[in-house]
């Protein structure tokens, strides 16, 4: 069974409780601006948007990784080992979703690694808009789908 | 710890910008934001002086909640002497500002002087600094904003700014946050424009840490799931907004319609919250689009709407199709049944523009209100609208008297005075809806009998959200008080003043308290800072800060006289609904007030009393 | 079969790690010069500025992986290949056979022809070795001339200056990384140097090294001439191609491969800096020396050789950099595409830029000084075309909202 985040944007208010929890547990701190998740605000057209990484099968930002600080754990999910990462950032240009970034006070790379199976975010949504869960039942075709066109349009077909 | 326990001290007559420490023995005493703010503006400046001279002092202050995920922790208040009111002002706001504030690293912005032509402070984290602001001086909240953001190339901003209300010295301007949440009473935003300070600009990249995290997670997690589980928090504020209300004040004969003349609005349900979300348009789409939740907040209140692009208010302007921040509760009253309107399309238009051009849309619609009745009594004449015809239930007159309200042109000059200088200048004092010079909002103390002596009693001038007691007499909560009666309502008033202190003065919303007491809140202030913060602490934290307030509007000349009604709420009776034949109690009220307060019959805090709080 | 990889640098490795995956019986064999397991040059700078050792350039980090998944590492220099009879000749004298060749043999710094390069205490910056010799005689305080302050220049600059040496850069061009930002970022980049302490010495040449008393005399055209104990030389890099001399292979600037990363002879492939593949910004082949298309080409390319036909439908130049802790990138068609339109935004004090290139709806290059949140979605709305409609209009005059534009695209939020 592959656990993923499934993001309804249409469930989202915009209160940013999904940052807060995400800082917290990676940062100790409340701290929206170092959160690997980041809800875009499009109230002029009514809709927020949560936004993280969703956990490339044939990762950029690994596969662009000079010093292989960033594997693939039992669940899929994406890891960046900070005592590898050298600071480069040259997954935060590679990443054509721009979900890995960089953090300037540790001169290391960010992203979402899903709390270990147990992600903040999703227990911090009070709407549902972040859920957790298997990845055939979600429908998570569709979700990936979007993910898919970039990469078929980027002309490296995925290998998966 | 909640607080950063840095504050920043803006000179603008001198064009500096000085950090300093936070008084961490106030900051004891007050906790924050209101009260703490408070207690520096009284400590620092003489309450006599002219609001809207270099002397007033403005200060932007957060909680020591605020930015926290404890729910709705993204408060701050704008604490001055109040241009409408010359009382203490203090006017709260959500949105996303003040978490960004605390996340710069800064508890509050003290601001001094004037600056001698437009500038807006810039804050990025610790560098902060005064920006030429002549590029956005007469332009709206909505430029302001997108121009800020580009010319610092961060979406991520978050800006408070006045509109041209502010700068034309609209005595009732607020001073607008990411777009559409406002400091809206008090006119904090004409004593901004009068300092040429266009806006403030954030960003802030540092975290929030908590004295004892673990405990503090735990008692926010517990509080959020009191919020998710209570009817009003839980579900009607979500899914109805603070329009909720509409119906139910309606029906209980409270809800103030032409300028209080009646107690009942006939069209109410034209402009209620179900009218809202009803399909409408071409489209078919409602008004409401979806709701927004402020900062950090699980309940999620506020309105995004639409007018309507066929509707004659937009139908040449694109620029207005966008969805932004709808009607709550108090603008809907104020800009439909104070004056009488029912047009949806027309409200939301108006309230656009009270957000684009940083106008009150209480003090607004109860002075456009006002007009209309002596219009009415042609004491008004189209000679002076310059031939706009202020007649009650006119859409027409509604928006275009809120363009020329912001714009300070023609009759708008006037009505920008506020209801009670209007009412003096056409010799009919008796039809201005205020306190303090404050225009009161959606309440008739006829009907909801507590709100009359709060009215009368609030430090800001007429106002519902110092003691909110709607909660207790209308909804029950926490227990169900007669809204017709006046026993036992002068104590319900001052429980209301001073738990709402603390809460104002902690970085929560008030609309909490629909769900928590304060036992759900002091335990998540007491793991957010150091020390212990029990009930009693923040209920005599809540009391002191009302002494203080009282003690600075004494100071600045308001005696007794001044905690009084209008004429027509005391002596003519309802006319319709539950209320018929009521007028309100303000009398019975009133020396038992002051008794409890410990106050002289004067309504000047004894020196036991003061002793006591150690004020 | 037999897929032989000459080259240990990120292209091959990867390779090599793509043809396992789907090729579990074949054998496979990287070959490289360097006496190194396959390490990073990317990781090199910060080497230099001691933040890791020389394990941490690595590129693959468990000590077994060669050994685990089957890949045999031989450090030897290739001599001569032979597409006829699919062998290579190596420069200890063996031969090996190949069913499959990859040619992943990278770039070398040049030496431009500047007298006194030779000179001990003259290095390029580009290996192991070169990294080693640098640390020797890069101590605080120490003087230090940097020569070119192209990409790598301005990389190894932050370790330079992070060493604490007192430092000097010249670039014979009239700017900071020419070959990557525009003039006004270049320029932003050298008042940040400058306020930084270092002194930035653009338009102009070094002419000659000498050895002096104390070290070395550097010559400028400027007539001056600076005191150093080190010069590190950084004046870019050529693809390595001198030994197909006589192979029949097709070369060009680097080595010509076709949309499949083919080479002209059979069953010989390239990637990385020594293939001159297909540029996506462009449609010109090209040799685009950077790490992202390496790995780009090493998947690819292994794919092709494992027999899973995969097109190379061009790879997107990009850079990013930090220099002194300003971070720059840039992407495609930064100096933007006949016809289109750009918008630019920049700030001075703050030292933020932003300049975008449109072709039609479509972002077609982007270059960013001091701003890295979401920056690679710059890379996703290049690569994917993805048009833009009402948000091309937005970003005209608010170029920052990139990241915002490129997520309600794809949830189909469209601005009114």
């Amino acid at each position: 069974m592959q656990m993923a985040l499934v993001i309804d944007p249409g469930k989202c208010t915009g209160c940013k409780q999904c940052e807060l929890a995400c800082s917290y547990v990676k940062e100790g701190e409340f701290n929206p601006a170092k959160s690997r998740i980041r809800v875009f605000d499009f109230h002029q057209d009514a809709r927020f948007v949560p936004y993280t990484c969703t956990q490339c099968d044939d990762a950029w930002c690994q596969k662009a990784c000079p010093v292989d600080a960033i594997t693939t754990n039992e669940w899929g999910v994406k890891e960046v080992h900070d005592d590898l990462c050298v600071g480069c950032k040259v997954c935060t240009i590679a990443c054509p979703f721009g979900t890995i970034n960089f953090n300037a006070s540790t001169g290391k790379v960010m992203k979402c690694d899903e709390c270990g199976g147990d992600p903040a975010c999703v227990k911090a949504c009070p709407t549902e808009a972040i859920v957790y869960m298997d990845v055939e039942q979600a429908g998570f075709d569709k979700m990936r789908a979007w993910a898919a066109k970039t990469d078929a349009a980027a002309g490296t077909a995925t290998a998966h | 710890m909640g607080w950063t326990g840095q504050v920043m001290r803006v000179n603008l007559t001198e064009g500096t910008c000085t950090p300093e420490a936070l008084n961490m023995e106030w900051a004891g005493e007050y906790l924050g934001q209101r009260g703490l703010a408070s207690k520096y503006l009284c400590e620092e400046m003489d309450p006599r002086i002219d609001p809207l001279s270099p002397d007033n002092m403005m200060i932007f202050a957060t909680g020591p909640l605020t930015g926290t995920c404890a729910s709705t922790g993204g408060r701050f208040s704008v604490i001055t002497k109040g241009a409408l009111t010359g009382a203490i002002a203090c006017s709260n706001s959500g949105g996303y500002w003040g978490a960004e504030l605390k996340f710069a690293g800064w508890d509050m912005i003290i601001l001094e002087g004037k600056a001698s032509s437009p500038v807006y402070l810039c804050i990025i984290d610790d560098k902060v600094e005064l920006l030429d602001a002549s590029d956005i001086w007469g332009k709206s909240v909505w430029d302001t904003d997108a121009w800020i953001k580009t010319r610092h190339q961060d979406p991520q901003m978050h800006i408070s700014a006045i509109g041209i209300a502010g700068e034309n010295g609209v005595l009732y301007a607020g001073i607008v946050n990411d777009l559409h949440r406002a400091a809206g009473r008090s006119g904090v935003g004409a004593v901004m424009g009068s300092k040429n300070l266009k806006a403030i600009a954030v960003r802030g990249t540092g975290g929030v840490k908590v004295d004892d995290f673990l405990a503090f997670m735990t008692a926010t997690t517990a509080a959020k799931k009191v919020l998710a589980g209570n009817a009003v928090t839980g579900e009607g504020l979500p899914t109805y907004g603070t329009q909720v209300l509409m119906n139910i004040i309606n029906e209980s004969g409270a809800l103030p319609t032409r300028n209080n003349r009646d107690v009942q609005f006939e069209d109410v349900h034209d402009i209620s919250a179900e009218a809202m979300a009803a399909p409408s348009g071409k489209d078919g789409k409602p008004n409401l689009q979806t709701n927004q939740a402020c900062f950090s907040c699980t309940i999620a209140c506020g309105r995004i709407s639409k007018v309507n692009e066929e509707h004659y208010t937009v139908q040449n302007k694109p620029e207005y199709w966008h969805a932004s921040g709808g009607l709550e509760y108090e603008a809907a009253w104020a800009l439909g049944a104070a004056v009488g309107v029912k047009d949806l399309d027309a409200l939301t238009y108006a309230n656009f523009i009270c957000n684009e051009q940083g106008i009150d849309p209480i003090s607004f619609g109860s002075t456009l209100a006002a007009a209309m009745e002596m219009y009415e009594d042609g004491v008004i004449t189209d000679k002076e609208t310059g031939g706009l015809a202020l007649e009650f239930g006119s859409a027409q007159a509604l928006t275009t008297a809120v363009e020329l309200t912001g714009k300070a042109e023609g009759f708008g000059k006037e009505l920008g005075m506020g209801s009670k200088r209007l009412c003096d200048k056409y010799g009919r004092p008796e039809l201005s809806m205020t306190v303090k010079g404050q225009e009161f909002p959606a309440y008739d103390p006829r009907g909801i009998q507590g709100m009359g002596l709060g009215y009368a009693t609030a430090n800001r001038g007429g106002c519902h959200l110092r003691s909110y007691t709607v909660a207790s007499e209308i909804l029950g909560i926490p227990e169900k008080t007669d809204p017709l009666v006046t026993d036992g309502k002068p104590g319900l008033v001052k429980a209301f003043q001073d738990a709402t202190a603390a809460v104002d003065s902690s970085g929560l919303c008030i609309f909490t308290t629909f769900a928590w007491t304060m036992e759900d809140i002091a335990p998540q202030i007491d793991a957010d800072l150091p020390g212990d913060w029990s009930v009693d602490r923040l209920l005599e934290v809540g009391e002191r800060i009302w002494n203080l307030e009282r003690q600075f509007n004494l100071q600045a000349g308001f005696t007794a006289k001044d905690d009084t009604l209008p004429k027509r709420l005391l002596n003519d009776a309802a006319k319709t609904g539950p209320a018929k034949g009521l007028v309100a109690g303000l009398d019975k009220m009133l020396p038992e007030y002051y008794e409890l307060r410990g106050w002289t019959k004067e309504g000047v805090p004894t020196s036991e009393t003061l002793s006591r709080l150690a004020l | 079969m037999h897929h032989v990889i000459l080259g240990a640098g990120p292209a091959g490795v990867i390779a090599a790690d793509n043809l396992r995956k789907h090729d579990a019986n074949a054998n496979i064999t990287i070959i490289g010069d360097e006496d190194e397991p396959p390490y990073s040059r990317m990781a090199i700078p910060y080497l230099l500025a001691g933040q890791i050792g020389e394990e941490g350039t690595y590129l693959r980090q468990d000590k077994g992986h060669y050994k685990n998944h089957g890949i045999d590492v031989k450090r030897v220099r290739a001599g001569a290949v032979d597409p006829k009879n699919k062998s290579i000749t190596l420069e200890d004298g063996s031969d090996v056979a190949y069913d499959r060749l990859l040619l992943a043999t990278g770039a070398s710094a040049i030496r431009p022809p500047v007298e006194g390069l030779d000179l001990p205490g003259v290095h390029n910056c580009w290996t192991m070795a070169d990294a080693r010799a640098i640390l020797e005689r890069a101590d605080k305080g120490d003087d230090v001339v940097l020569m070119g302050a192209g990409f790598i220049g301005s990389i190894i600059l932050e370790a330079l200056v992070k060493r604490g040496v007192k430092l000097v850069v010249v670039e014979m061009e009239d700017r900071m990384v020419p070959r990557m930002m525009d003039e006004t970022a270049g320029a932003m980049l050298k008042r940040w140097c400058e306020d930084k302490g270092v002194r930035v010495l653009t338009g102009t040449q070094i002419k000659g090294i000498a050895e002096s008393r104390d070290g070395l005399d550097v010559a400028l055209s400027s007539g001056k001439s600076l005191p150093a104990r080190l010069v590190v030389v950084a004046a870019g890099v050529a693809s390595n191609i001198g030994f197909l001399k006589g192979s029949g292979i097709d070369t060009d600037a680097g080595v010509k491969v076709d949309g499949f990363l083919r080479t002209s002879a059979p069953d010989v492939y390239a990637a990385g800096d020594v293939a001159q593949a297909r540029d996506m910004s462009t449609g010109e082949f090209s040799v685009l020396a950077i790490q992202p298309v390496a790995a780009d080409h090493g998947r690819i390319a292994a794919l092709n050789m494992a027999g899973h036909e995969t097109p190379h439908k061009g790879s997107l130049n990009m850079n990013v950099l930090a220099t002194i802790g300003l971070v720059t990138s840039s992407f495609g068609a930064w100096e933007g595409v006949k016809g289109g339109t750009s918008a630019r935004m920049c700030d001075d004090n703050a030292y933020r830029y932003l300049r975008l290139e449109f072709d039609g709806d479509r972002l077609a290059g982007a270059q960013a000084v001091g701003l890295t949140d979401h920056i690679g979605i710059a890379r996703g709305l290049i690569q994917t075309k993805l048009r833009l409609g009402r948000w091309k209009d937005i970003l005209m005059t608010s170029p920052e909202r990139l990241a915002e534009a490129y997520v309600a695209t794809s949830q189909g939020i469209a601005p009114v």
